[in-house]
């Protein structure tokens, strides 16, 4: 059984990541008194992108091209090492959260770097700001994931996962809130939602990461949006890992739950797109930090 | 032993025939690179044996000295040391020979070829250097080579200002260790470090301090790291290789030689050796991202990776003072193995700064772009060292800072306020260099080799000569391998953490086991992130087959008239985050927006200036100047009394004596 769940773990990760982004968008419309978009169309979007040609700019050079195919590769082995919920991940070993958090960094320079390739002054402010963004992020994911393992006394996701029963929510239940709100944070920021950045706006100047990649086209466009739908899905499945304690031992009710409380992650970013205004870029460092402030406490509620 | 000392011969003897064969520059250089290469070769013979072996090659003889003997001594720890010293060294003589011949009408070749080598010797003594006399010996000649290297280029004022700013710091450094030893003799009859064994207790807690203060300075701890700015852009750039990639790490050896002679730490000697370690990674990290110079960038980057290396040493002690084997394997490997790592990937970023400035006679980073396309090999290369220096998969950088991290994530270390705050500060301070170090490398990769050239320099650029292209083949090869082969490597580290920490070798194989698993999972990740990228680009490849691919113009808004000067800059990509942590870094922005209604041309700089130079250093130096100023009237120029005063101290010196 357990194998089975490490093989279709991953898979359901591939299928049902650009869901979260259909039901993002129905929450969006909701929410403005729109029928919206159907809530498979980032299904029909990426089919459309892998039929298209291509055109690259003059300036760029071989690192624009392999920018995309490093990055989805980055965040399909990133998909191996994440838990479903309770369930065990693919692979894990100890440390995998570590070269999970690097897997991510590994991605983001190179979508800075075939930013800065394309030589548009847009692209280089949006890599500008990608870049100070997620140095601010690391930390605060990495203490997160720091207090989730000092409190079950492991280091690898899986087994950190499995131990975060009702049990530890009863023990430890104000550490893992903290925790699990400065996950939200990274996972808005990293995903570049709403306090931090909209993914809808129309200006140039004010995107972080859709200004990275405006002169992408065609399947490299299909693979970016494709891996941004992945890290949707990897860096939810943190914040429900931690948050929904639902480890019965029932692998179909424990999935379920999981699945369910993915969607409800979604409908939950599709609220907050829809109920709060962005933040001034220069007031997202002080929430960033804000989310370190929230891990390094619940790291000393754990550990003292 | 035999092979070590021919290997020193051979070195020393090709520097001198380059020295008397510098009126001609073809044999000059061939002299000394070809006795850099064959001495360091044989030389590393011995050293691998040890490193692999465990066992020790000694040598001893009388020295009417003091308190000196030529006691040398090749154990695991020198070995481990060795290694990268003579593999960079070798590789940087066959870059430097082509580097050097741009300079052949100008200069004498002879000088810098044979102070190279007697660096490369300084250094080999220094790390099998077993007495206390000898060892500073060593210490001084690699200093001074040292110093004659930096002032290669004598003529800029920069550069001599920059060779006096080491020269003052190494020798303030030489000071304290002088002092070391001085009390280190006082608690026994001799200086060999084999008969130093019962340190009274009082005086351990000095000791340390002093070996931190003169060691540090030449490793480059913040804030004593005021003269690794200054001296690595004034060097040539294959001797910018060798003082970062290995030079500073000796300061790192005598402080992991210092902790072997003191016997068991006391807590508070992790907590100083962490501090440090997240003050320079983190300072070292920030300055960096301000500059607008290459080398001076990559010199605050090997303060930010000394730092690494010093948590890794801090997490290591805390291991030994609580007892916990786990931590201390983790610890110590992590933080020797970016010794190693450090050594290859700086020593590779140094020589691709050299090729660029080599190729386009600027490093200043706003100058550059595009030169991905006129410097391919340059290019990939330097790539590969900034995904390794920025602590990415799957490249050595991250093994290293991988083991580090997980010491501090296991629950070794047990509960805690004082142990919260260890894992706060290390792992946060890991995670925000790791970040930071990102930003720095994405801004030096993406604004000189991506995008269009900014300046005519950048334009004309061209690709350099084969043996600089393979020396920096092989050091960005030394990054993926050291990266495969990271749990090979961490687990023929036994021995060399054996004479560091108080174990047993079974014990500590056991725990590098463990530890090399984990690692052997980061391969299989590195190897499977690799598969996929390969079939994603095959699968991208067979869906564009016989599908328009179009070249066209970056978007640009719609503007009609786009030029490469309005790319973004280092400057405004760093600006961000160099406000953001102003307070500390206290850069200069002369307000000089235009005014008028038909503005006049304008210009904007930006100028980070050292913080611990200007508010530490220059008072300190201005106030002892006014000190001895008083005494100025000691130095009048007349001999006779300059005599005298002679004449007076022997005086005294006899009285002294007879009383």
């Amino acid at each position: 059984m357990e194998a089975v769940v490490k093989f279709l773990n991953p898979l359901l990760g591939l299928f049902m990541a650009p869901l979260l982004l259909g039901v993002i968008s129905r929450t969006k419309a909701v929410f403005a008194g729109r029928n919206g978009q159907p809530i498979l169309q980032p299904y029909h979007d990426l089919w459309k992108l892998l039929r298209k040609g291509v055109v690259y700019s003059r300036c760029t050079s071989w690192i624009f091209r392999a920018g995309p195919l490093v990055g989805l590769a980055a965040a399909v082995a990133a998909l191996l090492l994440v838990p479903f919920g309770g369930q065990p991940a693919a692979i894990s070993f100890e440390g995998d959260l570590l070269v999970f958090a690097y897997l991510l960094g590994l991605w983001r320079f190179f979508t800075v770097l075939m930013a800065l390739d394309t030589a548009s002054s847009f692209e280089g402010m949006g890599a500008s700001r990608e870049v100070i963004f997620s140095a601010l992020a690391e930390p605060a994911l990495l203490i997160g994931l720091a207090t989730a393992a000092k409190f079950t006394g492991h280091v690898s996701l899986s087994q950190i996962f499995a131990g975060l029963n009702t049990d530890a929510w009863l023990t430890a239940g104000p550490a893992l809130l903290l925790t699990g709100t400065a996950i939200l944070i990274v996972f808005l920021a990293e995903n570049s939602r709403i306090p931090i950045d909209d993914p809808n706006t129309h200006l140039e100047l004010t995107m972080i990461h859709e200004v990275m990649i405006l002169d992408h086209s065609g399947p490299d466009l299909g693979c970016i949006l494709y891996a941004a739908a992945l890290k949707l899905w990897l860096l939810g499945m943190l914040f429900i890992g931690i948050m929904v304690p639902c480890r019965s031992g029932n692998v179909l009710l424990d999935g379920a739950v999981t699945m369910l409380s993915m969607l409800g992650l979604a409908v939950l970013v599709g609220i907050i797109e829809s109920s709060m205004a962005r933040l001034r870029l220069l007031h997202v460092p002080v929430f960033l930090i804000g989310a370190i402030a929230l891990s390094v406490l619940a790291l000393m509620l754990v550990m003292r | 032993m035999s092979f070590f000392f021919w290997g020193l011969i051979i070195i020393l003897g090709g520097g001198v025939l380059s020295l008397f064969s510098g009126h001609k520059p073809k044999w000059s250089s061939f002299w000394g690179s070809v006795g850099a290469i064959i001495g360091g070769s044989i030389a590393l013979v011995p050293a691998t044996k040890v490193f692999f072996s465990g066992q020790t090659l000694s040598w001893r003889s009388n020295w009417s000295v003091p308190f000196g003997s030529f006691f040398f001594q090749i154990d695991a720890i020198s070995a481990f040391f060795l290694i990268p010293i003579l593999v960079l060294f070798i590789i940087a003589a066959i870059y430097g020979r082509e580097y050097l011949l741009a300079y052949r009408d100008r200069k004498n070749l002879g000088v810098p070829l044979f102070f190279y080598n007697l660096l490369l010797a300084g250094m080999m003594a220094v790390v099998v250097a077993r007495n206390g006399m000898l060892f500073l010996v060593a210490w001084e000649v690699m200093s001074i080579a040292s110093f004659f290297l930096v002032t290669f280029e004598y003529e800029r004022p920069a550069v001599r200002q920059a060779g006096l700013i080491y020269l003052v710091a190494a020798h303030i450094g030489t000071a304290f260790l002088i002092v070391f030893f001085i009390l280190l003799a006082g608690q026994g009859d001799s200086l060999d470090f084999d008969r130093i064994t019962a340190v009274s207790p009082s005086l351990t807690g000095t000791l340390f301090l002093l070996a931190v203060v003169g060691f540090g300075v030449k490793a480059g701890f913040m804030p004593l790291h005021v003269w690794l700015p200054h001296a690595h852009p004034a060097a040539p750039s294959h001797v910018s290789a060798v003082m970062s990639g290995v030079m500073i790490k000796t300061g790192i050896y005598g402080l992991v030689r210092t902790l072997t002679l003191l016997g068991p730490p006391p807590a508070w000697w992790c907590w100083t050796l962490m501090i440090i370690g997240v003050t320079s990674g983190v300072l070292g990290v920030l300055f960096a991202l301000a500059q607008h110079d290459l080398k001076r960038l990559l010199a605050y980057h090997s303060v930010e990776n000394i730092g690494i290396i010093t948590m890794g040493l801090g997490v290591g002690l805390l291991g030994v003072h609580i007892h916990s084997p786990m931590l201390t394997v983790l610890g110590f490997a992590g933080g020797l193995f970016h010794v190693m790592n450090h050594a290859v990937f700086k020593g590779l970023l140094f020589l691709g700064a050299g090729a660029v400035l080599h190729g386009c006679k600027t490093s200043h980073i706003d100058l550059l772009g595009g030169l991905s396309k006129r410097m391919p090999w340059t290019a990939i290369t330097f790539l590969i060292g900034a995904t390794a220096i920025s602590g990415l998969p799957p490249l050595n950088g991250f093994a290293s800072e991988f083991l580090i991290y997980l010491g501090v994530f296991r629950n070794d270390m047990g509960e805690g306020l004082n142990h919260a705050i260890i894992a706060i500060i290390i792992i946060g301070g890991l995670a925000l260099i790791g970040g930071l170090a990102l930003a720095c490398f994405t801004k030096a990769f993406g604004v000189i080799f991506l995008g269009l050239p900014r300046s005519d320099h950048a334009e004309h650029a061209h690709e350099t000569g084969p043996g600089m292209k393979a020396s920096m083949l092989i050091l960005a090869a030394g990054c993926i391998l050291l990266g495969v082969f990271s749990p090979l490597v961490i687990t023929s580290m036994r021995h060399v953490i054996a004479a560091l920490a108080p174990m047993e070798l079974s014990a500590i194989q056991a725990n590098l086991a463990t530890a090399a698993s984990s690692l052997g999972y980061f391969v299989k990740m590195s190897l499977l992130f690799a598969s996929v990228a390969a079939i994603l680009a095959l699968v991208r490849f067979l869906l564009l087959r016989g599908r328009s691919v179009r070249q066209s113009v970056t978007w640009d808004c719609g503007y009609a008239r786009p030029t490469s000067r309005m790319q973004y800059t280092a400057t405004s990509f760093a600006q961000p985050l160099v406000d953001l942590f102003r307070f500390l870094l206290r850069t200069r922005k002369p307000d000089s927006r235009p005014q008028e209604l038909f503005p006049a041309a304008t210009t904007f700089h930006t100028d980070t200036e050292d913080g611990s130079e200007k508010y530490l250093f220059k008072p300190a130096f201005m106030g002892i100047r006014w000190v001895l100023s008083r005494w100025q009237w000691l130095q009048h120029g007349r001999v006779q009394l300059y005599i005298l005063y002679i004449a007076l101290t022997l005086w005294i010196l006899l009285i002294w004596k007879l009383m």
